[in-house]
């Protein structure tokens, strides 16, 4: 019996029979479902992955007229992480004139809001100065990462310790205040670089340490929307499941442990978010027709009762791309594919 | 993976039209095609060729909207953001504080 190869969620190799990739394909898609409470693929699309993951092409590419917009998360990090010497203004070209980046974001190298507000002085004008050299959209990101505000990065006792001693209504009081100390920095950096003239602000990896952090990142949105309502606002979140880390936070009545990006959307749309990524985690063990199908099921949903444009997270280890720094291209670009000709969504 | 992306599934950037069709999303939260038949129309072009380098090329010469490649006399940058606001009938933030600095603005 022929056998096709394609890849693990590691991004290892793997040959499977065309049995076992629909087997896969169907147990994906099913797995989303029993979770999500979410429709499964239909005939067509199920048919349609099978196709896209058996083909014997080495990269593939959406149908013509389906192309989508591709915008990147932190963009003046990645060509530094790779040790490649290039400043933020160089990598923003670079994207721009080689990469052919639909839209471009300005970051510093550590990632977070809580360490951009010393040195967001130093961001402005550098930032000030991209905007006047590059075209597209240019966004500023940051993550909001709660765990820097807990000791020993922060001020306030750390969950992770009080929680396995049964302290939790002291780890709950915690994340209470971290929620209040991250809040004013996000506002904080954000405006400061939207009235530099950012076309967006990105809150990238969203809800990371849990329902604390997607709390404080949707209040953060709410005020910035309030002060500046043509202020384009994107959210990408870190995972496809908010953690109950705190486990009683309510946001306009809305539990937030334990929702799944459909759900997610609901509340970003409310408070003012433009654009909305959502994250679906991959399952290293299980093969890439089983990833892909379970995120684009996830993602389905979530396009089907979008009013805003929906931009899937796909990077290293979400949304189908195998969980590894070297992505395969043949892996990545199937997952690209199958995520944009089946769920017709907004972006990438 | 920007690389790999871009080629499977982007519009190309400045290289075509995936800036401008970006730009709606970011004005005004357009869904993707309904962005794309905006930009088209605005343009006079196909939806189909917003993602064709040759045609958008010599449109974005024409219109001297910014290109990829360098050449002499051509908008740039925020130049290029100054034509696409009025093309598109949107507000550029960057384009209003430019404006504000040199005194044209409100």
């Amino acid at each position: 019996m022929s056998k096709y190869m394609t890849q693990m969620g590691d991004g290892y190799r793997a040959e499977f029979t065309a049995e076992e990739i629909k087997t896969d394909i169907e147990e994906g898609t099913q797995d989303a479902v029993r979770r999500g409470k979410i429709e499964p693929l239909g005939e067509e699309d199920k048919r349609r992955l099978f196709e896209i993951v058996t083909r014997p092409d080495r990269s593939v590419g959406v149908d013509r007229g389906n192309e989508v917009v591709v915008s990147y998360d932190s963009g003046t990090t990645k060509f530094n992480r790779c040790n490649v010497e290039v400043s933020k203004l160089q990598s923003l070209q670079i994207y721009e004139r080689l990469l052919g980046a639909d839209t471009l974001e300005f970051a510093h190298i550590d990632y977070s809001y809580k360490p951009v507000k010393p040195i967001v002085v130093f961001e402005q004008p550098r930032f000030e100065q991209a905007l006047l050299i590059t075209i597209p959209p240019l966004f500023y990101g940051a993550m909001p990462n709660l765990g820097l505000y807990s000791q020993p990065d922060g001020p306030c006792p750390n969950p992770g310790d009080l929680l396995p001693k049964g302290q939790i209504k002291e780890a709950r009081e915690s994340y209470e205040k971290q929620i209040e100390h991250s809040v004013k920095d996000m506002v904080y950096v954000a405006s400061r670089m939207y009235e530099a003239g950012a076309d967006g602000i990105n809150f990238d990896t969203t809800a990371a340490a849990g329902d604390a952090e997607f709390y404080a990142t949707l209040k953060a949105i709410e005020t910035l929307h309030k002060k500046y309502p043509q202020m384009c606002i994107q959210m990408g979140m870190a995972s496809e499941f908010v953690l109950g880390m705190h486990g009683e936070l309510y946001y306009d009545g809305v539990r937030l442990a334990g929702l799944y990006p459909h759900k997610q959307l609901e509340l970003a749309e409310k408070v003012g978010v433009r654009i909305f990524g959502p994250a679906i985690n991959i399952v290293t063990t299980q093969s890439l027709p089983w990833n892909v199908a379970r995120s684009v099921t996830f993602v389905k949903a979530c396009v089907e009762k979008a009013k805003i444009p929906i931009h899937a997270c796909m990077g290293m280890g979400v949304c189908g791309v195998p969980l590894t720094l070297s992505v395969p291209v043949d892996a990545l670009t199937r997952a690209s594919k199958a995520m944009v000709d089946i769920t017709r969504l907004d972006g990438l | 993976m920007a690389v790999a992306h871009g080629i499977a599934s982007g519009i190309g950037g400045i290289r075509a039209a995936g800036d401008l069709v970006a730009r709606m999303q970011v004005s005004r939260g357009m869904r993707l095609q309904d962005a794309k038949e905006y930009v088209a129309g605005k343009l006079g072009v196909s939806v189909a060729d917003l993602a064709d380098p040759v045609v958008m090329s010599e449109v974005r010469e024409d219109r001297d909207l910014g290109r990829v490649n360098a050449v002499p006399g051509l908008a740039k940058g925020i130049d290029a953001k100054f034509r696409i606001a009025e093309l598109l009938d949107i507000e550029i933030n960057c384009v209003n504080v430019f404006k504000k600095r040199i005194g044209m603005g409100k």
